[in-house]
């Protein structure tokens, strides 16, 4: 599984970052980079709470 | 227990996520939303913000009706409040219609509070609701002279919007220094010297005697005798928790409902979420109501799964997060803000637009505040989850401030 981002509703306010800080990482300017895209079974739960707290909606998760 | 009929009182963002959490965990009962606006749920935040500012921006609806009806399966009742609750009986009454339920979330959130006095004067809004969002947009938009009253983070919004217009604009605060609840004296008063740097008007520790005009407002006149001229008034006072229809229902309110760590109320099959809740944060072991965006979308989704399955109810943790945009800064918030220390760790206040500080109870980190630190702040909030020591944050600010100097040093010698 991976997760992707849509760069175009993110706007950089990192909630994912403090649910998942291995994927996700606000930069200076205050863009998301992804760190990694492959998700683990175990890193899953994470991942996902980190897809259901953005406020823009902008991760998803696919198969 | 089984729970057949779930009922969501308060169709926003808590409403909303609990709708989709309940599903999400396979509930296949009926679900009712009642929401007292005539609205679909939409997002608050863009109200003050981008909304404000693009005068043909749609709104910020979450999800379109068919969505809501079809692939969730919720009954939406739309433009009535529940006016009560039978908490023996198990009905919240709309109007004379009597819904049932097995399990109810209250979502009702918060309303504004009003400035007594203004209610006849045309010009004079509060911002909480898309329409209130709309009226002010458009008043802006026919360049009225603005006073904000209250320089909180709604306010100092509006604010930095109307500046950024370049319409004249003030901000009027009765106390010394603003934003002390939210973020503590020092950093209060540093915040606010953003309005300043923009060139927006600031009057601290000066309240409004008199909200003037002939319908429509023409001017505010201030304790100490100062006129400011006015088109646009916008009072943005604080809120208070959308409670008045649960009086004598049993839930018990007191600065909202108060809710247990898994965010029921006491009642069987009763709990709450969103800004209506006061709960027992286990983060903080503390009594917390939040007025967030993430807490009423994670409440939210937590109170359903817990309403729909009371025997594996699990408690609600967080900490608390917060964002506010002002001109080109972004302001950002975690933890809380009660501390026997606010230390600045990085930046300057007066003169950077950049600058991280660190609160401290006890030995512990319980708070961190980023102006434009972006790349900073969700660090501080993983470390305090984790009940990291104040020792243990100050070595790690320092190695951020290192690992900074060396990224900078490289882009020079590039
Ligand atoms: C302009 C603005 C900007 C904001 N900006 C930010 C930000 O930048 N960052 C951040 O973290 N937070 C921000 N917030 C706060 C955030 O939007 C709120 O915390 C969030 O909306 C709370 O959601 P809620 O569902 O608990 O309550 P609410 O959004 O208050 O919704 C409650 C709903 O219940 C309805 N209701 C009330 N009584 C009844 C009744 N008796 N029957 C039926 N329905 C009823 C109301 O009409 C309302 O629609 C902002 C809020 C506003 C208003
Ligand atoms: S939480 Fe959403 S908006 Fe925020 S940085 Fe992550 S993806 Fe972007």
């Amino acid at each position: 599984m991976k997760v992707v981002v849509d760069f175009e509703k993110c706007t950089g306010l990192g909630i994912c970052e403090s649910m998942a800080p291995e994927f996700f990482e606000v930069n200076d300017d205050g863009e998301l980079v992804l760190l990694k895209e492959d998700i683990s079974d175990e890193e899953l739960q994470a991942v996902e709470e980190a897809v259901a707290s953005c406020p823009t909606e902008a991760l998803l998760i696919r198969s | 227990m089984t729970v057949r009929s779930l009922v969501v009182v308060g169709a926003s963002l808590a409403g909303l996520r609990a709708v989709e959490a309940a599903r999400k965990a396979g509930f296949d009962g009926s679900i009712t939303l009642v929401g007292a606006e005539p609205h679909l749920p939409y997002d608050r935040p863009p109200l003050s913000k981008g909304f404000l500012a693009a005068s043909d921006d749609e709104p910020p609806h979450f999800r379109t009706e068919e969505v809501l009806r079809d692939e969730l399966g919720v009954e939406l009742v739309l433009g009535e409040a529940a006016t009560g609750l039978d908490t023996d009986r198990r009905v919240v009454r709309v109007g004379d219609r009597e819904i049932g339920y097995d399990a109810l979330v209250i979502a009702t959130g918060c309303r504004l509070r009003t400035l007594p006095g203004t209610e006849h004067l045309a010009g004079v809004h509060g911002l909480r609701t898309l329409d209130d969002s709309v009226a002010v947009r458009s008043a802006l938009e026919a360049g009225a002279r603005t006073v904000v009253i209250g320089a909180g983070f709604i306010g100092s919004e509006v604010a930095a919007g109307a500046t950024r217009r370049g319409l004249d604009v003030t901000i009027v605060e009765a106390l010394p220094t603003p934003l002390v609840r939210a973020t503590g004296t020092a950093m209060g008063a540093a915040i606010a010297g953003l309005h300043e740097r923009n060139g927006t008007r600031l009057l601290c520790g000066t309240g409004v005697a008199a909200v003037e005009g002939d319908g429509r407002v023409e001017r505010v006149v201030l304790d100490d005798g100062t006129v400011i001229p006015a088109d646009l008034v916008v009072v943005g006072i604080g809120v208070v928790p959308s409670t008045q229809w649960l009086e004598g229902s049993g839930v018990t309110i007191d600065d909202g409902i108060v809710c247990d760590e898994t965010l029921w109320t006491g009642v069987p099959r009763v709990y709450a979420a969103g800004d209506v809740a006061s709960w027992v944060n286990p983060v903080f072991g503390t009594r917390q109501r939040m007025e967030n965006w993430t807490a009423a979308a994670e409440q939210g989704a937590a109170a359903a799964r817990n309403a729909i399955a009371p025997d594996q109810a699990k408690p609600y943790a967080t900490v608390p997060y917060f964002w506010s945009d002002w001109y080109d800064d972004r302001i950002q918030f975690v933890g809380v803000p009660d501390a026997d220390e606010v230390l600045l760790v990085d930046g300057d206040t007066e003169t950077a637009g950049r600058w991280v500080a660190l609160y401290r109870r006890g030995d512990r980190l319980v708070g961190a505040l980023t102006v434009n630190g972006q790349t900073e702040i969700m660090k501080y909030r993983v470390m305090i989850a984790k009940g990291a020591s104040w020792d243990d944050a100050l070595a790690h600010a320092e190695r951020r401030r290192e690992l900074a100097l060396v990224k900078a040093g490289a882009a020079a010698g590039a």
